[in-house]
């Protein structure tokens, strides 16, 4: 480095006589700071030099601690007035899918949408459904379209909007807009606008699952094509024929409303009674649930009817007999004694069956009282005519441009190859869709549309209820929503956000913010009555009496909760959530009854990890074929099939694609009761299920305690008999006889309560776990090693004919009693129940005393932390748990190529609660009771100087829950809920023996069974 | 010099001087292994590499490798833990307890025996280290100063308490045994040609003279060992078994453990001692020092603690019924009838049936039978661990999370690996170290041998 140096006065100009004493106005005082000064100037190092090392140096060690791969952020340059990183921002919003209508707020951190929870409307109670919860991680679905196509290959919109603006004015023939119900009234202006420039407009209504049948018997009892809304909460009695009204009939506010009037501390409780083939969501509520035939649910209607009318005016009817005559006159008459307070519904696809439920409801009075024909549910309006007209004119040659949007009917049209034949017919077909699904591929232009929280829009889903849809997110790609498409083909030079603010405005003549802000408005109009039409029903009634038909088999079509139509197929959160019955995930299957498959010689068996294994079968409904594997499911009617809709997607992105088969195939005429040439046959092979239970009885224990109503009212303790120990003192509490020194309380303590009778065992709560908490998705394989990470499971157990006061009375023995209460219940006598089972927080928690280096602790507020950081993984705490709630991370599941879900891709990724850690591979993790919402509010009290108000916090299960199952809170506080809830005599703890005393409660099961 | 009653059998037989003895020991050391040697040492390795790779697929992929799950977190792991440190018992109980009550007949057995333990112990130590999810941070079961604030290890932990019992007792038995392998070291040393083993043994037998004082100073170094060590026999099982008692799950929830596992231990142990001894004296010739009588006296060890072990298993099923507790009434039944039951029944037989086979005098001098049924008591004893540890977890309070274990390839692959280093360490003992304490057995050859009894 040392070289000789050159000074330069100015360009030129070299000069090597410059003073270097000159280099500092005076002398540098050296010799005050080094002893060895004089030594220093001798150096071959100069000062400039030392500066340069310094430089690279620095330089050097700087780029060495950088670390690769570069991960981009980008910063805010300007900070936008609401955004502050780390808070939180909510927006009101809704959902509308699937016929499944949901006011939303939409959880926003550093403007990604990250959670779903309800905006309770004042009207109407619906909450979120798991498959809604989930829809905020298909926003992020790597499979959704990037732009528009056409021919499958990259597109402008531009381009696109010119070629269809001129197909549109050229063509002579029609052009129909196939769509599922459209609630939006901004949106049904517009298309009346379109209708307007382009006369050959037609709007088509395909609603995958139709409600038809209901819709043409009001048409045929009221005059005019409508579904009511029904009120679960006024109703005493509540019979229904198949309706699975708890989880996909109608409405998700069914649920709220039916719990609400089953609360015992009230003094009331409605009684349910059940007649459906399958064992459903609703059913496993009932108080008496009887297993029938599809087929024979005419019968039981008309004896029911027959029954209502002998009593009524003494006028008698032939019906046809059924099995359960006196069951049915028993009914009649707690009906009849409910006169203006009951309900009958049905699940049937038979419109004249629908009439005799209407007849039913007339002459029980139940019309304005418990369903109201004032306000009108929008969510279903499609014809099943209309559908087979439109197919009857592609035949024709009369459609000359198809447009789908929202709606997927290769996949869901039962004769799909024909109509994908048909196809050919129609010049243009465009696909409104996010994602190129199985009709897009036919497509020629597909017209990519934005998520509906990247979109804007009004709901009307009620009458007089209005609720907005707003973008929470721009657009991540380049997608345009359906009504900006339409603006623009209608060659006006606006956007839909635009249109609908001066829609809302000159329609309501109300403050376009506020709707934005609340988001809802409720419109009061004058009620107006549907009257009912008199006249003679008797040829329905001899027409349906003369229907019923002796058959063999039967095939039920359903929609499980978790995948419904199968909208939602490629979210592997609703992938593996355990299926609310039969705990199966990422499947369907044939469902079959014990009997029956014993008949016919097919078989469910475990396998030597404990996995559960089925044969499969050809299932063939009118010379259609299809492999299923069969699961042998208890409470079905013996000689009925049961098979899930929304499965067997063939052009769905990585998580859904052939998952399942395709039961849309058999969805002939509309109707999910397939009766007639059904035929099963076993094959070869077995099929490999992933369920996350496999015992399925509780085994004679107090797990899940239950009661009867009548019970209840005279003892409130009654089910919930305290376990007491024997010991020295005499018999006494589990928590008098305690090793442990007590926790200091002076804080908080924190408590969750969960009501057994208020829990339907839906799972919304568990996809809410999934997406506050960063729960991993694992796959098929690793569910079915029993590996799944689900913070929070929902147990499920069947009852079982063996107890041990039967096995005593009969003197069994109790190899032969255990063996046999593994067994579950004849369909007839079987009872389900459903428990939350979630980190139990234990105060004297097994887990906590065997951690050897302390990794999980206890605080003083009464949970039970999990140190991630400090876990080194040896399982201890996982196998000293009675509870089996914790789960360990058996591999890396982020970023994880053999684990690829959202945790492995860029986009999934933006789901991801930024507060919550995303665990490593080997270490333990568990519910929290969402502690970084606690930390969060104990903050900002903090901030305000201020108390934390009751119910401030909530977990984010609390908050999925419609029916108001969970309740946290601080039992400290002597006034909030759960210390209410603390001291109900219906409360008890799991496993009390054990003396945990965990900070979670469960309140009682209490059922209305008729003594 | 001790007197033995003439009645009692010779515990050296043959012909043997004390230069015979010399020259019988160092044998095996100074010639070459033959062929057989060669195979079962190259089977060994690769049962070693096997097992090896298992264990690096397992750190680099994660533990899900394993067959575990939610239910049960731990399975053949630590039931091969608890089985080799179980093994690793008889070793110290014959050199220390042994030595204590002045039992001759454990002179020419414990030099192997004790190397045994502390082979099956490196076993077992690898297990607690690689079923740990985050094996990189283990050292925090230490209880490390730190800069990380109030963090400091769990002593209610009964993991922590196995940490410590496990180190102390290999460190002490790897020190007691090395104490008695001084001077037979010296006599390799002494009589060593080659240059380098020479060397090596030198260094190995620290400088020992065999001067008054050196035997003086062994002789009490080997008692005070000895009174250490006699202590931690039952100490590191019981401690083990509190990993279970200490819980609350059904079947692990049982104060008898600490006794019945230690009993179970020397069970196994001697088992395992029986298995390799009787190979060993064949192949490298010792038939004159461990003898039928040897053999006999292990025998009635095997029967009295399977006896031990019997009446604790019985006992765990009365105290289930008689506890009223339905949680325990099913864990037990569960073990004799539920899925898990052949597990079960192969327990009982291996440990409770067959030992009692050994109150005839025959069948206990009979070494074909001892073999085959020392091998009965290692499959026993595994089973016995897997019935305690899998089928307790598998079936615990709700049934909802009721589960069933399968091992992976690697599982096995682990388990069949350490067995091949246990065994790739013995071989190689067996040809470099005295097998047996020469130097202690020639104290007893005039009073116990056979050719000075005849006189």
């Amino acid at each position: 480095m040392k070289e000789e140096k050159k000074y330069y006065t100015s360009l030129g100009h070299e000069t090597s006589n410059v003073e270097r004493s000159n280099e500092f106005h005076e002398k540098l005082p050296l010799e005050a700071m080094y002893e060895n000064a004089d030594t220093l100037s001798a150096s071959s190092t100069s000062r400039r030099d030392f500066l340069k090392f310094l430089g690279f140096g620095t330089l050097a060690a700087t780029l060495a601690s950088c670390e690769a791969p570069v991960v981009k952020s980008i910063p805010y340059l300007n900070k936008p007035e609401s955004i502050t990183p780390g808070n939180p921002l909510y927006y009101a919003s809704s959902y509308f899918s699937e016929n499944v209508f949901a006011s939303l707020l939409v959880k926003t951190r550093e403007g990604r949408p990250i959670l779903l929870s309800s905006n309770k409307t004042p009207e109407h109670g619906g909450g979120v459904n798991a498959r809604c919860q989930a829809s905020v991680l298909s926003l992020y679905d790597s499979n959704r379209l990037k732009g528009p196509l056409k021919n499958k290959s990259d597109y402008s919109w531009d381009k696109l909007d010119l070629e269809i603006m001129s197909l549109l004015n050229t063509n002579s023939k029609k052009i129909v807009l196939l769509t599922p119900t459209i609630i939006s009234p901004s949106t049904l202006n517009l298309l009346n606008e379109f209708k307007t420039k382009y006369k050959k407009f037609q709007i088509v209504n395909y609603d995958t699952v139709s409600k038809d049948s209901m819709l043409s018997a009001n048409e045929y009892t009221f005059g005019k094509r409508f579904l009511p809304t029904y009120s679960f909460d006024k109703a005493e009695i509540i019979v229904s024929f198949g309706a699975d009204f708890l989880s996909d009939w109608i409405d998700p506010a069914h649920a709220p409303q039916y719990t609400k009037n089953r609360n015992p501390e009230k003094g009331t409780m409605s009684r349910h009674y059940q007649f459906e083939s399958l064992l459903s969501v609703t059913g496993a509520n009932a108080d008496k649930r009887v297993p029938i035939k599809n087929s024979q649910q005419i019968n039981y209607v008309l004896n029911l009817y027959a029954e209502l009318l002998r009593i009524a005016n003494g006028k008698s009817i032939n019906v046809p007999k059924v099995k359960h005559k006196a069951l049915i006159k028993d009914i009649a008459n707690q009906l009849w004694n409910s006169k203006n307070a009951s309900l009958v519904v049905s699940g049937s696809d038979n419109t004249n069956l629908q009439i005799i439920i209407n007849l039913i409801n007339k002459l029980l009075g139940n019309y304005e009282n418990t369903i109201s024909t004032s306000v009108l549910s929008n969510v279903y309006s499609s014809k099943n005519s209309d559908i087979t007209s439109l197919i009857e004119d592609i035949k024709n040659n009369q459609v000359g441009a198809l447009m789908f949007l929202n709606t997927n009917p290769v996949y869901t049209l039962p004769n799909s190859k024909e109509f994908v034949k048909l196809l050919e017919n129609v010049e243009t077909k465009i696909s409104f869709s996010e994602s190129l699904d199985e009709t897009a591929v036919y497509c020629d232009y597909v017209c990519p549309i934005s998520n509906y929280l990247e979109s804007w829009g009004d709901l009307n889903p009620y009458t007089g209820l209005y609720t907005i849809q707003q973008p929470t997110i721009s657009p991540l790609f380049n997608s345009r929503q359906f009504q900006d498409t339409i603006l623009a083909w209608l060659g006006e030079n606006k956007n839909y956000y635009n249109y609908l603010k001066v829609f809302f405005e000159s329609k309501f003549s109300k403050t376009w913010n506020q709707f934005v802000h609340d988001g809802f408005f409720i419109s009061k109009q004058k009620k107006s009555y549907m009257s009912f039409i008199d006249k003679s029903y008797d040829d329905i009634i001899s027409n349906l009496s003369k229907s019923v038909t002796k058959s063999g088999i039967e095939l039920e079509l359903y929609i499980k909760g978790s995948l419904g139509y199968g909208v939602h197929a490629n979210n592997p959160w609703l992938q593996e959530l355990p299926d609310v019955i039969s705990k199966v995930t990422w499947d369907n299957y044939l469902t079959i009854s014990p009997e029956y498959a014993n008949e016919i010689g097919l078989k469910n068996w475990h396998v030597s990890n404990g996995a559960l294994d089925g044969h499969l079968v050809d299932l063939e409904v009118n010379n259609t074929k299809l492999t299923c594997p069969v699961y042998i499911q208890p409470g079905q009617e013996n000689g009925v099939l049961g098979l899930a809709i929304g499965y067997g997607r063939t052009e769905v992105g990585k998580s859904g694609k052939n998952i399942g088969v395709n039961a849309y195939q058999f969805y002939n005429n509309f109707d999910k009761q397939q009766n007639q040439n059904i035929k099963i046959t076993k094959v070869d092979g077995t099929h490999e299920f992933a369920c996350t239970q496999n015992s399925h009885t509780m085994m004679g224990r107090n797990i899940v305690k239950e009661t009867n109503f009548s019970e209840y009212l005279k003892n409130p303790k009654s089910g919930n008999k305290q376990f007491l120990l024997h010991s020295h003192k005499g018999h006494v509490k589990p928590e008098d006889l305690t090793l442990w020194q007590e926790h200091e309380r002076d804080v908080h303590f924190w408590n969750l309560s969960i009501d057994l009778n208020s829990c339907t065992g839906c799972g919304a709560c568990v996809i809410a776990c999934h997406a506050e908490n960063n729960v991993p998705v694992v796959g098929k394989e690793e569910v079915r090693k029993n590996r799944d990470m689900h913070w929070l499971r929902i147990d499920r157990y069947y009852s079982s004919d063996m107890t041990k006061e039967r096995a005593r009375e009969e003197g069994i023995g109790a190899v032969k009693m255990y063996k046999q209460m593994e067994v579950p219940s004849s369909a007839e006598n079987l009872e389900v129940v459903f428990q939350p089972v979630m980190c139990q927080h234990c105060n004297h928690a097994p887990c906590e005393t065997v951690c050897p280096v302390a990794a999980t602790t206890h605080s003083r507020e009464g949970l039970n932390h999990m140190t991630y950081n400090r876990c080194i993984g040896t399982r201890y705490c996982m196998n000293n748990c009675p509870y089996k709630v914790r789960r360990f991370n058996w591999f890396n599941y982020s970023d994880n190529d053999q684990f690829d879900y959202h945790m492995n891709d860029d986009l999934g990724k933006m789901v991801l609660n930024p507060d919550v850690t995303v665990r490593s591979r080997g270490v333990m993790e568990k519910c929290t009771m969402c502690i970084q919402n606690i930390q969060q509010t104990k903050l900002d009290a903090k901030k305000e100087r201020r108390k934390i108000k009751d119910g401030e916090i909530k977990c984010a299960c609390e908050k999925a829950c419609d029916t108001g199952a969970i309740t946290f809170g601080d039992v400290l506080d002597k006034d909030s809920r759960i210390s209410a809830e603390k001291k109900s005599p219906r409360a008890y703890y799991l496993i009390e023996e054990l003396n945990t005393q965990p900070s979670v409660f469960y309140k009682t099961k209490v059922r209305n069974k008729k003594v | 010099m001790k007197h033995e009653a003439d009645i009692r059998e010779p515990l050296i037989i043959g012909n043997k001087s004390l230069h015979d003895i010399s020259e019988d020991i160092a044998k095996p050391i100074e010639t070459s292994a033959n062929k057989w040697w060669w195979a079962l040492f190259i089977a060994s390795v690769t049962a070693m590499l096997w097992g090896f790779g298992c264990i690096f697929y397992t750190i680099g992929t994660g533990i899900g490798v394993w067959g575990l799950n939610n239910t049960i977190g731990w399975a053949w792991d630590i039931t091969n833990f608890v089985w080799w440190v179980g093994i690793g018992h008889a070793g110290t109980l014959i050199s220390a307890v042994l030595l204590l009550f002045r039992q001759k007949w454990r002179l020419s057995i414990n030099r192997s025996s004790e190397a045994m333990t502390i082979f099956a112990v490196v076993q077992a130590g690898l297990f607690p280290l690689i079923h740990m999810g985050r094996l990189w941070v283990g050292f925090w079961v230490f209880p490390l100063p730190n800069q990380y604030g109030p963090l400091w290890v769990n002593f209610n932990s009964p993991l922590l308490w196995d940490v410590f019992a496990i180190s102390t007792y290999f460190s002490v038995s790897l020190v007691f045994w090395y104490m008695g392998l001084i001077p037979d070291f010296a006599l390799i040393r002494d009589r060593a040609i080659k240059p380098i083993s020479k060397k090596i043994y030198t260094i190995l037998s620290f400088g020992w003279s065999g001067r008054a004082k050196h035997w003086q100073r062994h002789e009490v170094m080997s008692l005070v060992l000895a009174g250490l060590a006699t202590p931690l026999v039952l100490s590191v099982h019981s401690i083990v078994s509190m990993d279970f008692a200490t819980s609350v799950i059904p079947g692990w929830h049982t104060t008898i453990f600490p006794p019945y596992f230690v009993a179970g231990a020397i069970f196994s142990g001697f088992a395992m001692v029986q298995t390799l001894l009787l190979v060993m004296r064949k192949v490298v010739n010792m038939e004159s020092y461990i003898t039928i009588q040897h053999i006999e006296m292990m025998n009635i060890i095997i029967m009295v603690t399977g006896s031990i072990v019997g009446i604790a298993y019985i006992t765990e099923l009365f105290i289930a019924w008689y506890s009223g507790v339905e949680y325990e009434q099913y864990a037990f039944l569960n073990r004799a009838t539920g899925p898990y039951w052949w597990a079960y029944w192969a327990m009982m037989t291996c440990n409770v049936i067959s030992p009692q086979l050994m109150w005839f005098k025959k069948l206990r001098r009979n070494i074909i039978f001892t073999f085959i049924l020392s091998i009965f008591v290692n499959i026993g004893m595994w089973f016995e661990r897997f019935v305690i540890i899998v089928t307790s977890l598998h079936r615990d309070f709700l049934p909802s999370s009721w589960s069933m274990f399968s091992p992976t390839f690697v599982d096995i692959g682990i388990f069949i690996g350490t067995i091949g280093f246990f065994m790739v360490l013995f071989l190689l003992y067996s040809r470099t170290f005295p097998v047996i304490a020469q130097a202690e057995l020639k104290t007893i050859l005039k009073s116990s041998g056979d050719n000075y009894k005849k006189k």
